[in-house]
């Protein structure tokens, strides 16, 4: 179950300044070593916040304790081929996006199918913050402060049929709003998929903010998937369509490269990626590499839906 | 000739200029989120680049008939290596602090890495054969050993490819580059060698 730790730790203190800074300290560290001089260190310029806090967010005990990364990385770092391939295209290129109006389409094997506005589609959750760790497949992670509701309240007031095994998240696929999808990187529309027992987990949440704010574009305005327990790309971003299924949706990544990447993609320090391994990452701010977790430590709450599963083979 | 020295200056300050970036980047801590993987990759990239302009220059030549090219050679294939050595440093300081261990079983197992190190150590004799002095003692044995820079250039244009995920656009392009300077070479050569049948 969940590891339940009593907090009442307000928002503003859960993000000290000082953690701001951290990345200062890496580079004192790192450039007095390398090139052996005095360091003239600024901040990294932009990405302090700006927009307006999302109300009435509910503390949650998960991630406390944990150092989190800046919004300026959270912000300023991004996968999100749809806004280019770079690390930094995301940001770039979503400045003008916006997740409204948004309409999220629901069907398959569910009863409540039909067109859903964004605000509507949220509006009978409380908002929760819930600070998970991130591991890209790439072998980065980062921790970070979502703002979401719990997906399995959202899939049991959908009341998906018996037949529902899987569920499939598309993601917008709109090339005069994201200047990436003019180019055949991957198949879009951006397709990810959970099994059910996986997207009911208490760990699995939609997120609509990070740091107080709605999510800017670059980390998957206005609504995305958060499973902290596989790689980052599991995670469907600027969602427009959930559809619940009795076959194994065919995620882009492994339409793309099926030897590399596959429907499970949890993480697993001991089932390397084909070209590179998956035994340590380096957390965004830190300079040593540190040892990747077994589902990215969070073993506890979701080991027991792969007891008995070859994860070699269900990678 | 004097425009040619002061052109030689400034491709020289000019090739420098990604070094000096990336030292104001870290002092300005403006390398991204992940500096590390981002002095990689630009080192990487930068390693590439002189690498495959190195290769230019004799087709150059041949196009235009400026001989003095040639001088330029040298320089850019040992910033092609400065820029390798960085690379290489990149990776076992800042990315594995010394961890010989993981290096080493890196270097067996991936052959992304492999093939960067096949590239690293192609052009080391290079660049250890490049004074003066090597030239005349090697004499004919010099051309033959500084053919190894095709097979270097083509490791690396295969280890940017392995290391992409699924943005191939940028190797692709590289890899169109070096084809036509190979080809050039071998048609140059084919044009040369064989008489004419007109
Ligand atoms: C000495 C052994 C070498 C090692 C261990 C090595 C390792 C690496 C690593 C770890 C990356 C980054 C992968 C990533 O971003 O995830 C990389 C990228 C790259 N390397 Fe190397 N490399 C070596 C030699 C070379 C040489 C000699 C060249 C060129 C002459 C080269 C050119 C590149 C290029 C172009 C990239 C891609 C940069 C990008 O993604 O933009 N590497 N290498």
């Amino acid at each position: 179950m969940l590891i339940r730790k009593p907090t009442d730790i307000p928002f503003s203190e859960v993000t000290p300044q000082s953690l701001y800074l951290r990345r200062r300290e890496f580079f004192q560290a790192a450039a007095s070593g390398a090139l052996a001089a005095a360091t003239v260190l600024a901040p990294r310029g932009a990405g302090a916040q700006t927009g307006p806090k999302l109300p009435n967010v509910r503390k949650t005990p998960y991630g406390q304790g944990e150092r989190l990364n800046s919004y300026a990385d959270v912000t300023g770092y991004n996968n999100f081929y749809e806004f280019g391939t770079g690390k930094e295209d995301p940001a770039a290129n979503a400045k003008d996006f916006t997740g409204r109006p948004w309409t999220i389409k629901v069907d398959g094997r569910v009863k409540n199918a039909g067109d859903h506005d964004i605000d509507s589609f949220i509006k009978p959750y409380a908002l929760e913050e819930r600070i998970y760790r991130l591991r890209c497949v790439e072998g980065w992670s980062m921790v970070i402060p979502w703002v979401g509701i719990p997906l399995a309240d959202v899939i049991n007031r959908l009341e998906p049929e018996p037949g529902a095994r899987f569920v499939e998240f598309t993601t917008l696929n709109d090339a005069r709003r994201m200047p990436g999808l003019n180019v055949p990187v991957l198949r879009w529309p951006y397709v990810e998929g959970l099994r059910m027992d996986e997207a009911m987990n208490p760990l699995s949440i939609l997120a609509v903010g990070v740091y107080g704010e709605a999510l800017p574009g670059q980390n998957g305005a206005p609504i995305r998937l958060v499973v902290p327990w596989k790689y980052g790309f599991k995670s469907t971003k600027s969602i427009v369509r959930i559809r619940f299924t009795d076959s194994e949706p065919r995620n882009s990544w492994q339409v793309s490269a099926p030897r590399e990447y596959g429907f499970y993609a949890n993480v697993n320090p001991e089932v390397d990626h084909p070209r590179w391994s998956q035994a340590t990452e380096r957390r965004l701010g830190e300079f040593r590499r540190r040892p990747t977790e077994m589902f990215n430590g969070y073993g506890d709450q979701v080991a027991r839906m792969y007891a008995g599963m070859d994860l070699r083979k269900n990678f | 000739m004097k425009g040619f020295t002061t052109f030689r200056r400034l491709v020289f300050a000019a090739a420098l200029v990604p070094a000096a970036a990336l030292t104001y980047g870290a002092f300005t801590n403006n390398l991204t989120a992940n500096p590390i993987d981002y002095i990689t990759d630009i080192t990487g990239l930068t390693a590439l680049t002189f690498l495959t302009l190195s290769l230019t220059v004799t087709p150059l030549r041949r196009l235009t008939g400026r001989n003095e090219l040639i001088k330029l050679r040298r320089m850019l294939g040992l910033f092609a290596f400065f820029y390798a050595c960085l690379h290489l440093s990149t990776w076992v300081v800042l990315d594995w602090f010394f961890d010989f261990a993981s290096m080493t079983s890196d270097v067996v197992e991936r052959p992304f890495i492999t093939l960067g190190m096949v590239t690293f150590l192609l052009l080391l004799p290079l660049a250890v054969t490049s004074t003066a002095g090597m030239i005349r003692r090697l004499g004919k044995r010099w051309q033959q050993l500084h053919r190894l820079v095709y097979v270097a250039a083509i490791t690396a244009v295969v280890h940017f490819w392995w290391v992409v995920k699924a943005d191939f656009r940028e190797p692709r392009l590289w890899a169109v580059a070096l084809s036509v300077l190979l080809g050039f070479r071998a048609w140059w050569t084919l044009r040369t060698r064989l008489p004419s049948r007109s």
